[in-house]
């Protein structure tokens, strides 16, 4: 017998929105959050563009005293107002002192996929390098660590089950998920924080930009620059921000008269193994279709139940392949494919973050009986023409819309499937 | 600078890393800094480098141990100006 497990509250700061109403306001109107940056620029990116929460430092100071502030670089501090959010969304109260009362039965898995680059890059290695390490301060290993985001969440909100920090890439958000879901499942938690994060620096975006993987084409038009499963896709647009979904086992939710958006039926991770197609950047097809037919088994779910797909569908060729594997794993054909989306059209490749803020984007849109646009794809990928009437290209009100499958790729050739569907009580 | 100016200055280096500035008010000489003002004492560190950057000295690491209160830490530097 295992605990059935649903969110109850959740927590969203992306490029495009912070807090639920804005994003899905944002989402709704396909407005997009990808800006040109001078300094890209100046720095001579080939992407100048990218998707970057807006007047963020004033949102922080709304939610932390200045102690904190000074060891809340962006990757922890997109991740702890995601998390405040979302724990007040479930209905907690959020308070610096609490009497001392550690939450035993609450815990928290956040990971980011690069996290504390700028401290690294801004501090470290200057400092270092100049002689100054006895200068740098206390802040500089609580930031870098990869454990960063979970330790400072876990102390804001006196957490005391599992606190700890996955990273698989851009899988890292959804795994969190998966593994939270498990931990509520087998009843060692009631109630977990799950979600990604991650910075926004061009020290994050380098690496991507010197593979030429990145958009270098919209550096004058950026809100066009994201442009998944389009003709016109020439790479994907770097992204930054965070997504935390409180998940819960559903009785304890009950019991204290919770409001839930959702439901976890299921979720499924695994990895190609980088044979057969898979390599460190890229999926093998038969991993990404084991992941989803395994995620459709453990949510007990047909594949003719699946409504909706949020794809990961990041905007470089991959996403023709993405398609055809949903397809194959699904065994539903073009006529029969469900409706498909990506939310990175909007807020670009978040990366550790974007498993989390696009599943805060699926569990709104179940809610809220809505399909966001995927837009920048009037010019649908040849390859992909067949699916063409399955893509919204303007919101779409669904009512009856009740189960979306949701999937993310990362480096490595790891996978992750997750199937919410909505609550109805 | 006379004790007085070095305290007040003292007072201001530690109010960011103190929850409650109402304890600043009443603080003397032997306010426990970790202990009265709940300083977290990882932050001590950041303590003495900011003092070193407002009255342009260095502290050693040992001088830096033995500051347990605000009147400790105004004698180091009192030491050290004079």
């Amino acid at each position: 017998m295992k605990n059935r497990v649903v969110i109850t509250g959740m927590g969203v700061v992306a490029p495009n929105g912070h807090g639920l109403h804005d994003f899905e306001q944002a989402l709704r109107e396909g407005r997009s959050g990808i800006r040109f940056f001078p300094r890209l620029e100046e720095l001579k990116f080939s992407c100048q563009i990218g998707g970057m929460p807006e007047n963020f430092d004033e949102i922080r100071t709304r939610y932390f005293d200045h102690e904190k502030l000074m060891s809340l670089n962006d990757n922890i501090g997109y991740m702890s107002v995601s998390a405040v959010d979302a724990w007040r969304d479930a209905g907690f109260a959020f308070s610096d002192d609490n009497n001392g009362q550690v939450d035993w039965e609450t815990g928290a898995i956040l990971g980011c996929g690069i996290g504390g680059m700028d401290t690294i890059a801004e501090r470290v290695v200057p400092m270092v390098n100049e002689g100054k390490t006895r200068r740098m301060g206390s802040r500089i290993v609580e930031q870098v660590m990869n454990s960063g985001t979970s330790a400072r969440v876990g102390g804001l909100l006196a957490l005391g089950n599992q606190v700890t920090s996955n990273s698989a890439a851009c899988s890292t958000g959804t795994e969190a998920i998966v593994d939270a879901m498990w931990r509520i499942r087998t009843g060692l938690a009631k109630r977990m924080l799950a979600g990604g994060s991650e910075g926004a620096s061009p020290y994050i975006w380098a690496g991507f930009d010197s593979m030429r993987v990145i958009a270098r084409k919209f550096n004058d038009q950026p809100e066009r620059g994201s442009r998944p499963m389009s003709a016109s896709a020439n790479g994907f647009v770097p992204g930054a921000g965070a997504g935390v979904l409180v998940l819960e086992d559903l009785e304890t939710a009950l019991n204290r008269g919770a409001r839930i958006y959702a439901e976890i039926l299921g979720g499924y991770v695994n990895c190609g193994g980088q044979r057969n197609g898979g390599s460190m950047t890229a999926p093998n097809p038969e991993g990404v279709q084991r992941c989803i037919r395994g995620a459709l088994a453990d949510a007990d779910t047909a594949p003719d139940e699946i409504d909706a797909i949020n794809g990961h569908l990041t905007a470089t060729f991959a996403d023709p392949s993405e398609i055809r594997n949903w397809s194959q794993a699904l065994k539903r054909d073009p006529q029969d494919f469900p409706y498909v989306n990506s939310t990175k059209s909007m807020i670009g490749h978040c990366l550790g973050a974007a498993g989390a803020i696009e599943s805060v984007a699926v569990v709104l849109q179940l809610h809220g009986g809505f399909l966001h646009p995927s837009i920048n794809c009037e010019d649908v990928h040849p390859e992909i023409e067949a699916y063409g009437d399955k893509i919204p290209h303007t919101v779409m009100e669904f009512p009856e819309l009740k189960i979306i499958a949701k999937s993310c790729f990362g480096f490595g050739d790891v996978n992750s499937c997750l199937v919410f569907k909505k609550w109805e009580g | 600078m006379d004790e007085k100016q070095i305290f007040q200055e003292m007072v201001n280096i530690l109010r960011p890393y103190v929850k409650d500035p109402a304890l600043l008010e009443s603080a003397t000489k032997d306010t426990h800094i970790l202990d009265d003002l709940k300083v977290n004492s990882a932050r001590l560190v950041d303590v003495i480098i900011k003092c070193e950057d407002v009255f342009d000295i260095e502290i050693d690491d040992d001088d830096a141990d033995q500051i347990r209160t605000i009147g400790d830490a105004v004698d180091v530097l009192q030491k050290k100006l004079n």
